[in-house]
């Protein structure tokens, strides 16, 4: 039971070539320099596979769905390479009792060392019925699970905030997990996005299991590497925004020649998010560079801010309840101001000038 | 004991032993079965519960009908895409907008990727282990495989032993690291499992393939849509322009966007052909003797039809996938089917976690209500919290029963394919009797377990052939100067009138999906959603008729109660979507919301 990653991959016929290069580009993924390279492989030659009970609460399965568009590394070398997944109710072979006893036994033989990995989030009301496993309460099976865990990952905006479920009125009371009464507490690593984008997540474990800490979080449990900065902050179209440029309507010659989608409502200036830089689907594009501006959907309470067409400074959302989450939002709405008083100005700039109106 | 004879032709018997699965895996979402069997291990009395519910229709109420799409788009995470096509066609009904060519084309081939994507995970990654062993693959003779695999793919070129070989290297020090992962806890053991170790090895390097495969289909819906899951749609047409050889066309879809799709429709051509199809024949030759799960397949299908060939034509005879129904076992008569219509399609609640004025009766989408009620009949077993068996004569699941012109249907690949057979579809027509000559079976076998697994590698044929016909659709229409993709004429609110109501419907993998919503002051006032695990995974209505699901498993010998692989191989052929199928709302459901209707 003490294998290491690397024992696997030795075993499995992968050189020591192979793995070292493996190594580079994992490192390479986490934005580190090739100097991590062999740190990466000495924490791979000497650490066993770590179980990982993945449960699913409410949700869509977009998190897993996303997990395995992974591209680097692979959903199929994190799954028979990486991790244990030991319980995960999407792909896992057993059912009922046989996937009931994998969590106990999981529970019982590995405490303190496994990773729960949370995607979905309880329903509170009805006690806990809306969403039931093995005849229980969804919120119990979560509970217990996290009693003996090392640490818990919360997949996606579900885990992370609510989402979809919680928007108002949340009928169900759904609940995200670092608000669940009487949940054991243990480091929570939010993962936040509907769904969080495949490389960050296949990173956020490479992390963890190179490394062997947790990643740096920021004030809202987030790991600062990939959500430390706005959307707009990197995002390519940036230019054409401080320029004035911006789209009118949908598919007008502004939106074929790719410009700001700020005045269609986009909420990159508030998101926070790794789109605009590692991008979706191996880099393949993101949302803003296929035309439609970011609905936030890494934010938490994103489906509460108003229409995702309003351009932010119509965001009215404050005041409501005085707690932490009213701060974050404020401070958000703040920035849009800010944008607003810059978008206002270069568009008198704008109309100063013979013939900006074509534009 | 209860004994009884259903509308719909089932014998039921709960005398015998209760088994129970919960929870039912390698789905999406929760749901939890329960079934009786009787002193020969066959399946008398069966049970399908869904087990969760999110109230999303609720949640929608008061919205602008123009951000409807992303809310009901995390209805699932799977389809994902479906619904949010379906509601922006819903909106664009109330509102009669019409949608460009080049829209019609790029949302066809966003629909048409996710079919093919959805199908081959469905069969690889979610029912492969239904009849693949990946424990015997350990026993095979990698030449034995790789023959195998010559014989019944020879264009395929990763055919070779050593191709093989190294697989079952990995799987063989995968399983004795002692850490099975995703396999811990299988039925390895049990004698249903029937391929010969060369076809399991084959399979399960297939398993491993396709997993690396379909993300590069998605890849579609990320330059169209902008990330997948979850893409990005628009009322009036699609978000991306198009912008070909002009000025700044790097920011749109241009030359080199257009290459990839194309380049990935041909990959996906080819893979389908040479791998899932091939493994799909293979694996039903050595089952085909295993005919259960036929359930209400060749009595009562239903399919709304999707991929309009033109833009804005919805009529049965624009679309490429089937519409109609068939009942009572009648193939020669495929009945019209309008959503519109208040006597068709409704919903009952007497047996769901929901509560009605009048139970006895069914409600039209338009006037449905819901109002959750979640309660344990007094038959059943364990506590309020603690469920050890259901009370089935009493309320049971969090999904609703639909019917259509009061029957129970079944929906989906199978349902799609064996109307497009009946009314002569040419292309589905010859893809089936391909098959059957193939397995040597007669066209009754298609009423089957194995037939809806199969239907669904043929649908996923079909719609990979159909993505090539919307490509070459789109540069044609490009070719012709068209490059608008988006219709704002009535984008703002001001334009629309005070009250409207509309439905879109697609075809979901899973089978057929419809939105309803009314349109209030520019707010969404109802929104209501009968999708496709709805109609499969049905509890009973108030005349007894029993749903897909639990018509499916009716008759089937479990070889080991203990282990039932039957139960999960017939739950799995329809490919349950447990998250999809249980959200629903009404007028009434307004004492549920706290948000202001203006």
């Amino acid at each position: 039971m003490t294998e290491t990653f690397y024992d696997v991959m030795r075993r499995q016929g992968i050189t020591r070539r192979s793995f070292l290069k493996f190594c580079s580009l994992t490192a390479a993924s986490l934005g580190l320099a090739p100097s991590f390279a062999p740190k990466i492989a000495h924490a791979m030659e000497t650490k066993p596979r770590i179980p990982v009970l993945w449960l699913h609460g409410l949700e869509c399965t977009c998190c897993s769905e996303s997990f395995i568009r992974s591209g680097h590394p692979l959903a199929k070398d994190v799954i028979l390479s990486m991790l244990s997944l030991d319980y995960d109710d999407t792909i896992m072979a057993a059912a009922g009792h046989n996937a009931e006893a994998i969590v106990t036994e999981i529970v019982e033989k590995y405490k303190g060392n496994y990773i729960l990995a949370v995607e979905g989030n309880p329903p509170l009301a009805e006690d806990g019925m809306y969403c039931i496993i093995g005849g229980k309460p969804f919120v119990e099976q979560l509970k217990y699970a996290a009693e003996s865990c090392k640490a818990i990952i919360s997949w996606g905006s579900c885990a992370s905030w609510g989402c979809v479920q919680a928007a108002k009125p949340n009928p169900t009371r759904a609940t995200p997990v670092h608000k669940v009464p009487g949940l054991a507490n243990k480091p929570i690593i939010k993962v936040p996005g509907c769904p969080p984008i495949a490389e960050v997540m296949t990173a956020v474990v490479a992390y963890l299991l190179t490394f062997d800490k947790l990643p740096t979080l920021d004030r809202q449990g987030r790991p600062q590497m990939f959500y430390s900065q706005r959307i707009h902050d990197k995002c390519y179209r940036r230019p054409h925004f401080d320029a004035g440029q911006f789209v009118e309507h949908w598919d007008d010659e502004a939106a074929r020649q790719g410009h700001c989608l700020y005045k269609m409502g986009c909420k990159g200036p508030t998101t926070y998010n790794a789109c605009s830089t590692v991008r979706w689907n191996e880099g393949v594009s993101f949302p803003i560079q296929s035309g439609h501006g970011c609905i936030g959907c890494s934010e938490d309470g994103f489906w509460d801010k108003g229409s995702f067409y309003e351009r932010l400074t119509d965001i009215n959302q404050f005041g409501i309840e005085a707690n932490a989450d009213a701060v974050g939002g404020t401070a958000a709405a703040l920035v849009g101001a800010g944008i607003a008083a810059h978008a206002g100005l270069t568009a008198l700039n704008r109309a100063k000038q013979p013939g900006a109106e074509k534009q | 004991m209860t004994v009884r004879n259903t509308p719909n032709g089932f014998h039921l018997n709960d005398a015998g032993r209760r088994i129970i699965v919960d929870p039912v895996t390698r789905i999406e979402g929760h749901m939890r079965c329960e079934v009786n069997i009787d002193e020969d291990n066959i399946i008398r009395n069966a049970i399908s519960s869904g087990t969760m519910w999110r109230g999303l229709e609720v949640i929608l109420k008061g919205r602008d009908p123009r951000d409807a799409w992303a809310f009901v788009q995390r209805i699932c995470g799977v389809c994902t895409g479906t619904h949010a096509l379906t509601s922006v066609r819903a909106v664009e009904d109330a509102l009669k907008i019409k949608i460009p060519e080049n829209a019609n084309s790029i949302r066809n081939l966003m629909q048409l990727s996710l079919q093919v994507q959805d199908h081959l995970v469905h069969f690889y990654h979610l029912h492969a282990l239904d009849w693949v062993n990946p424990v015997n693959a350990l026993k095979a003779d990698p030449n034995a495989t790789s023959l195998l695999q010559q014989s019944i793919s020879p264009h395929n070129p990763k055919s070779s032993p050593g191709y093989f070989r190294d697989t079952q290297n990995r799987l063989q020090k995968f399983v004795e690291s002692g850490q099975l992962g995703p396999f811990k806890n299988g039925y390895w053991t049990n004698p249903a499992y029937l391929l010969p170790p060369e076809a399991d090895l084959m399979a399960v390097t297939h398993y491993l393939e396709a997993l690396d495969f379909q993300k590069d289909i998605m890849k579609i819906r990320t330059i169209f849509g902008g990330k997948d899951p979850h893409p990005n749609w628009l009322v009036g047409g699609v978000p991306c322009a198009i912008n070909i050889d002009g000025v700044g066309a790097t920011g749109a879809i241009n030359m080199e966007r257009l290459n990839l799709v194309s380049s990935i429709i041909d990959r996906t051509i080819t893979f389908i052909d040479q791998v899932y199809i091939p493994d799909l024949l293979a694996i039903a030759k050595f089952y085909k003797g295993w005919m259960y799960g036929g359930g209400i397949s060749g009595q009562s299908l239903l399919s709304y039809g999707d991929i309009p060939d033109d833009a804005n034509d919805y009529s049965a005879s624009n679309l490429l996938m089937p519409r109609g129904a068939i009942i009572n076992g009648d193939l020669t008569k495929v009945h019209e089917v309008d959503l519109r219509d208040p006597e068709q399609i409704k919903e009952f609640v007497p047996h769901s976690w929901y509560k009605y004025p009048d139970e006895s009766k069914g409600l039209h989408p338009w006037d449905g209500i819901t109002e959750p009620h979640y309660s344990l009949g007094p038959n059943a077993k364990g506590t309020r919290t603690h469920i050890e068996e259901l009370d089935e004569a009493a309320k049971y699941s969090w999904i609703k029963a639909p019917r259509w012109r009061g029957h129970a249907m079944e929906v989906g690949p199978l349902a799609r394919y064996v109307i497009g057979y009946a009314q002569g579809n040419k292309e589905i027509t010859e893809q089936i009797n391909f098959v059957l000559k193939t397995l040597d079976v007669p066209v009754t076998a298609l009423f089957s377990t194995l037939g809806r697994t199969a239907a669904r590698g043929l649908e996923a044929q079909w719609a990979a052939g159909k993505m090539r016909y919307f490509m070459d659709k789109l540069i044609t229409n490009i070719k012709a100067g068209d490059l608008a993709t988006a219709n704002v004429t009535k984008w703002d609110p001001e334009t629309w009138p005070e009250s409207v109501k509309g439905v879109g419907f697609t075809e979901a993998p899973r089978g057929a999906l419809a939105h309803w919503l009314k349109i209030e002051n520019t707010k969404i006032a109802n929104y209501q959603c009968v999708v496709p695990t709805t109609w499969n995974g049905s509890p009973r209505d108030e005349q007894g008729n029993i749903g897909a699901f639990e018509a499916a498993l009716m008759n089937t010998k479990v070889e080991r109660p203990e282990e039932p692989v039957e139960i999960l191989r017939t739950l799995h052929s329809f490919d349950p979507c447990l998250a999809c199928s249980t959200h629903i709302m009404g007028p009434d459901g307004a004492e549920l919301t706290q948000v202001k209707v203006r």
